[in-house]
């Protein structure tokens, strides 16, 4: 996969089709609730026209080949819905920043941050 | 066999987001169904509304697509293509 | 929120109350915050999300596969404008533009989205994980019968597969091919024969007495 410089050909990591690629992992993992919170966030930005599904692959594209495998799918999918959100205006960078902060104040699990 | 209309894929390679798949490009199939018109996502990506543009249902046979490497030269691959992706083409040699 | 909701597995959600908290989940609570505020949703709605997320599941996939083995009119229809025939038998199945590829003596279809996951997930839920894998994405346009066979599905070189990229606005499930020996049986029966896989094309329906 790995490719010198000079012979890049435009082609971007999350292009892979037809790439080899080793056997397909069969395990299968439940949902978390802040990942059905990710979708559901996802669903209704998009039916509000904050984004386009468009607008969140995009971003996912631009993300650095690792993210691939270092961030699992949700993980990938809020950092999208997140960017597209500063872009549309709905809240600015310091807003974020901020309530992140305020969130991780709160407790030292999900439950505890998120139910406040 | 029914009259094909073949199609050759672009083989451009720009960057930013674009919904053609790097294996189809410079390849040749035919149309499969035509799906009628829809918002190009190369516009909406970035914001824009996007101007209408046909999309395509283009099938492929592998032996097109992977040459000797097929598993079977006669299996085929489809994939929905921008008509502004494609181009009027030949059908293309037998592998 | 209470955790009882099942997730498509029919599992209850993994725990997450008492993992460490991670940076994406502190953003996932700030960005669900946020939007509550400024007016754009509310918790009941982002629930009733969820619920609806959960409210499908390959069931529904299964009921249509079932009505296409013994309704030729509603068969001729799916294969025709499968959106409008979904959702003319009570499918909310959104602005989905769904189509149907029918497997058949010959021909074996199996779906793949490579640019991405795309899935037909208003009418079979959401997609397992293998789906969106690197490997699944990479191998599947151009090794399809060696990912059939990782599956347990191996057919011979005189069915022709066809492989669907769902590169755009189209999303596809797989009608298979009605299972033998079940000539008398009910839509229901005919139904619960009828796997997630086999509407992915991964996989066969399960077979009478199996």
């Amino acid at each position: 996969m790995d490719k010198a410089q000079d012979a890049y050909d435009g082609r971007r990591w999350h292009d892979m089709g037809g790439e080899a690629a080793g056997p397909v992992p069969q395990d299968d993992h439940d949902f978390a609730l802040w990942e059905k919170r990710v979708d559901a966030l996802m669903v209704i930005c998009s039916s509000h026209g904050l984004f386009t599904v468009d607008g969140l692959r995009r971003v996912l594209e631009d993300m650095a080949p690792e993210a691939f495998e270092t961030m699992s799918y949700y993980e990938r999918w809020i950092a999208a819905i997140n960017q597209n959100l500063i872009e549309a205006g709905t809240y600015t960078t310091a807003e974020l920043a901020k309530r992140m902060s305020e969130v991780a104040a709160r407790g030292t699990t999900y439950g505890e941050a998120s139910d406040a | 066999m029914p009259d094909r209309t073949y199609l050759r894929v672009r083989a451009d390679m720009p960057p930013g987001h674009v919904r053609t798949p790097a294996y189809l490009r410079g390849k040749t199939g035919w149309i499969e169904r035509e799906l009628g018109e829809f918002p190009n996502p190369e516009e909406r990506a970035y914001g824009h509304p996007g101007q209408n543009s046909p999309l395509l249902r283009v099938r492929f046979t592998m032996g097109e697509l992977w040459g000797a490497g097929a598993e079977n030269p006669d299996d085929t691959l489809d994939a929905e293509i921008y008509g502004h992706w494609l181009q009027a083409a030949e059908p293309p040699h037998a592998p | 929120m209470p955790h009882d909701h099942l997730s498509p597995s029919g599992h209850p959600y993994r725990k997450d109350d008492d993992h460490p908290l991670t940076y994406w989940q502190q953003m996932e609570i700030a960005v669900r915050e946020l939007l509550v505020e400024k007016g754009v949703t509310t918790p009941a709605d982002i629930a009733a999300e969820i619920d609806a997320m959960d409210s499908r599941s390959p069931a529904n996939g299964a009921a249509v596969v079932a009505r296409a083995w013994t309704d030729p009119t509603f068969r001729k229809a799916l294969l025709k404008d499968a959106s409008a025939a979904t959702r003319a038998m009570g499918f909310d199945i959104g602005a989905l533009h769904l189509i149907a590829v029918e497997n058949t003596a010959d021909i074996h279809n199996i779906i793949v989205c490579t640019l991405c996951s795309c899935y037909p997930r208003n009418l079979l839920g959401l997609p397992p994980d293998w789906y969106k894998s690197r490997a699944y994405r990479s191998r599947t346009v151009r090794e399809p019968r060696k990912i059939l066979a990782e599956f347990g599905v191996t057919l011979p070189q005189t069915t022709t597969i066809r492989v669907h990229d769902s590169t755009a606005d189209m999303r596809y499930v797989v009608i298979p091919a009605r299972p033998a020996g079940t000539d008398d049986w009910s839509e229901q029966q005919l139904a619960n024969l009828v796997t997630r896989d086999s509407m992915i094309g991964t996989g066969l329906p399960k077979t009478p007495g199996a």
